[in-house]
């Protein structure tokens, strides 16, 4: 791109005496990491695209669907069914063909979160379930990276900056040390949300991240920013770091890899619920104990993998029969199964991977594989 | 003495209006007034911060005191 016509696009920030020429330079040099193209991700990304940030990658693992419409605004009714990632990334592409946009269609998981954060200057969280925000806030104080989070429910958000420069430097552990447990708080799905507050909270992040970017203004460090949108209630608290903090954070790149962050948070859907899909998937990796927890009678029988059958009423009496260290409860519906993984959990506590097949065996048996 | 509460998101909803709590000296003793009066308190993480700053030891409060509970969000 010429010049002149790099004069022209961003002209009218350009000429903003704290931001100028230099800041323009600073953005186009700049690499960020946005993580979910989602509710928070969507207004994020195209405040960025539309700034002139010279590298955005977008990593996402899921596809459009009609009712994320409503917020998730870089979509329409074709892309439903498509990759997010993908999608976000061709559309931002044509908003700025001078930058440079990269897709990873991917769950953020520990194995490739290291990585892929590495690689860049700024990390932003537009994700939506706990068990990854931590992950990502443990992964950017191993690595010394700035972390724009930002979260919604309902009509409620909060924005903050982690700068993880220093030791001293407050991260999200130091405002909830541990993530909630299952059923504590409700994600979009169960709890809903207005469309337009994930367009307020994620141009807010793009804002501190052209902030921490340039230089200019005073970005959320050490501040928790919250919103509401109902009253226009704005409510900034001051954070602290604490010392106890960093002994919640894993030491080291080998550490952070053994931590299962899914099961930290007990899981981002309901209780431990896994589908058909991941159940094959763990069936291959074997050392397992599955149980049927339907009565005797019931149907249809299973003989496709090894299992014990204990109906849910005998199932306190029974865990005995229980060796490994990961079990799955499966039932008709899953709906017993999950009960089953309750007693379950209550009984073994941490010691054991607790499951429940959701769909039950009816589901399973439409998209069984050889096991 | 009384002291001013705020209340976020599933706190809010949970209380239903707006909350006070009499006599309490400092925030642990406010928090189990709160937990009394509302047990889904109990229920649920949140951070308490007094006049907007975040506390994590039991805090002594005056009449002035502006007392938040704020819980984690996790919507995207």
């Amino acid at each position: 791109m010429s010049d002149q016509n790099l004069y022209e696009r961003y002209h009218r920030q350009i000429i903003l005496p704290e931001f100028g020429e230099e800041g323009q330079q600073k953005l186009l040099k700049a690499k960020i990491l946005v993580i979910g193209a989602g509710g928070l991700g969507c207004p994020a990304l195209q405040y960025l695209t539309a700034a002139g940030v010279g590298t955005i990658a977008i990593v996402d693992d899921d596809v459009v669907a009609l009712n994320n419409l409503h917020r998730q605004v870089l979509y329409s009714v074709n892309d439903i069914g498509l990759s997010k990632a993908k999608r976000a990334a061709h559309i931002l592409q044509q908003l700025n063909p001078e930058i440079k946009i990269i897709s990873y269609n991917e769950r953020l998981a520990t194995q490739n979160a290291l990585t892929l954060i590495d690689d860049f200057d700024i990390i932003i969280d537009g994700t939506d379930n706990f068990s990854t925000r931590y992950m990502i806030n443990d992964a950017c104080v191993l690595l010394n990276k700035p972390l724009v989070y930002g979260a919604i429910s309902q009509f409620e958000g909060q924005v903050s900056v982690f700068r993880n420069k220093k030791e001293e430097d407050v991260n999200y552990r130091d405002i909830f040390p541990d993530p909630p447990k299952d059923g504590e708080v409700l994600n979009c799905a169960e709890a809903g949300v207005l469309g337009v507050l994930p367009g307020i909270i994620g141009t807010m992040m793009a804002n501190e991240t052209i902030k921490m970017i340039t230089g200019i203004g005073e970005p959320l460090i050490d501040q928790l920013f919250t919103y509401n949108a109902l009253n226009n209630q704005v409510y900034i608290l001051k954070l602290s770091a604490r010392k106890e903090t960093r002994s919640l954070i894993p030491k080291d790149k080998k550490e952070f890899l053994k931590i299962d962050y899914e099961w930290l948070c007990a899981a981002p859907v309901q209780q431990n619920e896994i589908d058909s899909d991941i159940f094959n998937r763990m069936m291959v990796k074997g050392n397992i104990d599955v149980i049927d927890v339907r009565e005797l009678h019931e149907m249809p029988t299973v003989n496709e993998f090894n299992h014990i059958r204990v109906p849910l009423a005998q199932l306190a009496d029974n865990t005995s029969l229980i060796k490994s260290d990961t079990v799955i409860a499966f039932c008709q519906s899953g709906k017993r199964s999950l009960q089953a993984a309750k007693i379950l959990s209550g009984i073994f506590g941490n010691s054991k991977k607790i499951y429940s097949l959701r769909g039950g065996i009816v589901e399973w048996k439409k998209h069984k594989q050889p096991v | 003495m009384s002291v001013k509460i705020i209340l976020f998101g599933k706190l809010a909803d949970i209380a239903g209006g707006a909350v006070s709590v009499d006599n309490v000296a400092d925030t642990d003793s406010l928090i189990n007034a709160l937990h009394k009066d509302y047990p889904e308190f109990t229920k649920t993480k949140y951070l308490i911060a007094v006049d907007k700053q975040v506390v994590k030891e039991n805090t002594v409060l005056n009449k002035k005191s502006t007392v938040a509970l704020l819980p984690p969000f996790s919507g995207g």
